[in-house]
């Protein structure tokens, strides 16, 4: 019995030692097992690096820094000799990433389905061309992606993710002294934030345009001024296509006035309301337009038009909850009235026809879907109130029984002149 | 009081009393009627017959393959379709964005919401455009002639 | 025309049968008119019985059907609208006459001797009818509904011991679901009224058999047979006719002019919304939980509350056995206690409802 213990031993030994052998990561990075030991500044690449995406690859700190991450000893390791070449230059980077992103046969090993043009997209940028010209302060790889921490975009703690891209963005762009030498504005996060896309964003939609959406992430421009409507548009289709057809295509493209933004601004794009078209305080139109003058007139009467509809609207909702809430069924109804709400929602979209004919043409129709919902309601409600008479009706019968009753005792007990039993 | 007056005052009583007796007599009768009027009314069921839980939503060959019909699904607006392959699939015709109603498109094969564009796939997820969300879907069944739709279950 | 029917029953079933009800006196005095809320208790339960059965032919107790058939009923079915508001407004005024009812007999300490059985019968019919209002408020399956179970059957767990194994018994299950739905209607339409059935049997043979009680400053005079009494038939019974009348007048009314909200629909996901509490009958007891601090003593706060509760009724049902001697002192402190009781109540419950 004591062979047979004493030969179970060895072989669970000899087996978990085996089992640890394996359990060791593939190919030691000598870098990091020295510098995580360190402290501060050279300590922290180190740290972060184990959740890069690249070290979960099983890249190496050599694979950008060069040098033999094999051996232990610093003199080989870091030697110039083994291409070790420490922290690159700025306006090299690109250059080093794009050494693989941009090598289509090396990322297909990896992932396939990554895109390859990232350099040849950044050249054509504004970041781009002016790092080309010179100037190291622009935004390069690492300021956006990080530089030890790099994660996929879909990665919500990436800096790149939809959700992290204003702030990524905004390090730069938002900070006025880092800007004053490039004289542009630094609102536009404040703006953005402020805007319907951000609460959009911000609400779960990931599908909501951030800053890359439409400045283009690697190519980042700004559009031009006769590109902008064609941005919007990739999302606004209908919003687009109408105003293509509307009186101020033509002379603001002649003018060089950027659709779109001219009235619902570029950053600061808040949610709009029908009190932005018209004649009044918060009006856009007001802005180039008088009261009096053609487009003046045509603002106010879409402005009407709409004020009309929602107030139908608003009538007959009110008519068929308090019909509802008295228990009256008005189903159908409640379909006619979705069907009339519709019809502003097309008529709010019909406004960048500039057209009052056109917005009055939907809004009718929408019109007459209300006023027969409120019908409806007003039906409902008066099914309610003969349902009240019935119900007099009843109490009426009810109330003669009662008073009979009454009489009828009274008199079973009226006391008698002549000895009578009580009973009838 | 005499014997006249003590007679009299019976036939007053029992005069009183039959009054009041035919008049107690058909007050009740009257208030019964009132009330089982309604119960009557009440135990015969109504012409429309079913809950909304379940709509018969079409025929069974009502709807060639390919095409799609709007039926009334309760409150709100559904959507029949009628795949190439002849099957059916149904979803709340009501579009996740701003609540239009939407359409199928035979050419695309695709649901479309025509306010903003949006864009449905045939399992009712977005494709493309603003809506937020997929459109909900319900389960169809075929009862003999009749395609039925359901919400489906729930906890 | 009531002779000829007493002849006639008494050509079929002989002399005996009918004759202690065409015998039976009311005693007449300055307390006769508690006399008349038994039975228009027993009034209201016989609408809330035939209501329900109504109800009961177009009703489906599925979560997916549940609140649809209840919205089927009030706006599709003929008069579907009066059945469930008549239903749903004369629950909570069967509960008030019960409670007024038991409240009165206790006062009036109709539960003496020989009566002690009949006031067993009679409390053991009002957690009946508690019960009743508990099931029957989850079936239409609303938020209110749904949301105030929750809260309810999660008091359970605070019964020492047990607790677990009654949260999951009433719930048929760990959470609120479809399950629950179908228990609660189980015991709302089959369990309770068969156990209803038998203790109202009960609790109507006692009355019956013992006759009506006088309050205790009556009860030498009635010894004597100085107390002027009516006959059941017909003077009392046209008076309670005439207030069986009324109460139909008031429960249409209600129905009509405060029609029962159908509410929305349940969804188990949602958060609780805010406010939630139960039926005002329920209130003095939620809000009396509420008060408990988290501990009292070594015990736990929720614990000692449902803990006092069930000790409280059981003493409640017990007071005929407590209170030996009614017109001695102890007589007089339990009166005072019982009064206490009832300020307490009334307090809570509107403390409970101004939230």
């Amino acid at each position: 019995m004591r062979a047979r213990t004493w030969i179970t031993c060895t072989i669970l030994l000899v087996a978990a030692s085996a089992a640890q052998a394996q359990q060791s990561p593939a190919p030691a990075d000598s870098c990091r097992t020295c510098h995580v030991m360190l402290e501060g500044r050279l300590q922290e690449p180190a740290a972060q690096f184990e959740e890069d995406i690249h070290a979960v690859r099983g890249f190496t700190c050599a694979e950008c820094h060069g040098g033999d991450a094999r051996e232990e000893d610093m003199e080989k390791s870091m030697s110039r000799a083994r291409g070790f070449r420490g922290v690159p230059k700025r306006t090299e980077i690109p250059q080093l990433c794009a050494r693989c992103h941009s090598d289509g046969a090396f990322m297909r090993n990896y992932n396939p389905s990554l895109r390859t043009d990232q350099l040849a997209q950044y050249r054509t940028s504004v970041h781009g061309k002016r790092l080309a010209a010179g100037d190291p302060r622009v935004a390069v790889c690492t300021d956006c992606h990080s530089v030890h921490r790099i994660r996929p975009a879909s990665s919500p703690i990436s800096s790149v993710h939809p959700l992290q891209i204003p702030n990524t963005c905004g390090r730069c762009h938002a900070d006025p002294g880092y800007m004053r030498a490039y004289k542009i504005r630094t609102d536009q996060l404040t703006g953005y934030q402020a805007s319907a896309h951000y609460e959009t964003l911000t609400r779960g939609d990931l599908a909501a345009p951030t800053c890359a959406t439409c400045h283009g992430t690697h190519g980042a421009t700004p559009p031009g001024v006769a590109s902008v409507e064609r941005v919007c548009g990739t999302c606004h289709v209908f919003q687009e296509q109408l105003f293509d057809q509307s009186p101020h295509k033509a002379p603001w493209a002649a003018s060089k006035i950027a659709a779109c933004l001219t009235c619902h601004g570029n950053h600061a794009v808040k949610r709009t309301s029908d009190a932005l078209v018209g004649t009044g305080t918060e009006a856009i139109c007001m802005t180039c337009h008088s009261a009096g003058d053609g487009g003046g007139k045509s603002a106010e009467r879409i402005h009407k038009a709409l004020g009309v509809l929602d107030g139908s609207l608003g009538e007959a909702a009110a008519i068929l909850d308090r019909a509802e809430r008295v228990g009256m069924e008005v189903a159908e109804a409640r379909v006619t009235l979705s069907s009339a709400r519709e019809k502003l929602i097309k008529a709010r979209v019909d406004v960048h026809t500039m057209d009052g004919a056109k917005v009055e043409e939907t809004t009718q129709a929408g019109l007459k879907l209300a006023k027969q919902a409120n019908q409806d309601g007003q039906n409902a409600l008066a099914e309610h109130a003969f349902r009240r008479k019935g119900l007099a009706l009843s109490l009426f019968a009810i109330a003669f029984v009662v008073v009979c009753l009454w009489l009828l005792i009274r008199d079973l007990e009226r006391p008698r002149i002549v000895n009578e039993t009580r009973r009838p | 009081m005499g014997e006249s007056a003590s007679e009299h005052t019976q036939k007053d009583t029992r005069g009183r009393r039959k009054l009041l007796g035919f008049l107690f007599g058909s007050g009740v009768t009257a208030s019964l009627i009132s009330f089982f009027y309604p119960i009557l009314r009440f135990v015969l069921p109504p012409l429309s017959g079913e809950l909304d839980a379940d709509t018969v939503a079409a025929k069974a060959n009502e709807l060639a393959p390919n095409t799609s019909k709007i039926f009334r699904m309760g409150n709100r607006p559904g959507l029949l379709v009628r795949l190439a392959d002849g099957s059916y699939r149904a979803y709340e015709a009501v579009c996740t964005h701003l609540n239009c109603t939407v359409q199928y498109r035979d050419r695309e094969h695709d649901i479309w919401c025509a306010c903003h564009n949006g864009v449905y796939n045939l399992n009712g997820g977005v494709v493309s455009g603003p809506p937020p969300r997929p459109l909900e879907q319900f389960e169809v069944h075929i009862r003999g002639q009749e395609i039925v739709v359901s919400r489906g279950s729930r906890t | 025309m009531m002779e000829a029917l007493r002849n006639w029953m008494k050509a079929r079933f002989g002399e005996g049968v009918l004759d202690w009800l065409w015998h039976k006196q009311v005693p007449r005095h300055r307390h006769t008119i508690w006399y008349y809320l038994g039975g228009m208790t027993l009034f209201l339960f016989v609408v809330q019985v035939v209501t329900g059965i109504l109800l009961l032919l177009y009703y489906r107790p599925s979560p997916g059907e549940a609140f649809e058939s209840v919205q089927f009923i009030m706006t599709k079915v003929q008069f579907g609208w009066l059945i469930r508001g008549i239903h749903s407004w004369s629950a909570n005024l069967l509960i008030c006459t019960a409670m007024l009812h038991m409240f009165s007999t206790f006062f009036l300490k109709a539960y003496r001797t020989p009566r002690e059985l009949t006031w067993v019968t009679g409390c053991l019919l009002f957690f009946l009818f508690l019960g009743f209002g508990f099931s029957g408020y989850l079936l239409p399956w609303n938020e209110l509904a749904f949301f105030a179970t929750k809260v309810g059957t999660q008091m359970m767990a605070a019964v020492p011991l047990i607790g677990n194994w009654l949260l999951t018994f009433f719930r048929g299950g760990e959470e609120v679901t479809g399950a629950t739905l179908t228990r609660f209607f189980g015991f709302h339409v089959a369990i309770f009224p068969l156990l209803t059935t038998g203790v109202l049997a009960a609790h109507l043979f006692l009355v019956q058999y013992f006759g009506m009680s006088v309050p205790p400053s009556y009860q030498k005079a009635y010894d004597k047979g100085e107390v002027p009494t009516y006959a059941f038939v017909p003077n009392f019974l046209l008076r309670d006719i005439l207030g069986w009348y009324l109460a139909l007048g008031v429960l249409a009314a209600l129905a009509a002019l405060f029609p029962w909200e159908l509410g929305v629909k349940a969804d188990a996901f949602a958060p609780t919304p805010a406010g939630i509490k139960p039926e005002w009958y329920f209130l003095f007891l939620f809000q009396t939980l509420k008060l408990i601090p988290g501990k009292v003593l070594f015990i736990e706060g929720e614990q000692f509350g449902v803990l006092a509760f069930g000790l409280g009724a059981l003493l409640w049902m017990l007071v005929p056995f407590l209170d030996r001697r009614p017109e001695g002192p102890l007589g007089r402190w339990v009166a005072v206690v019982g009064g206490v009781i009832v300020a307490y109540i009334l307090v809570m419950t509107v403390w409970g409802w101004r939230g």
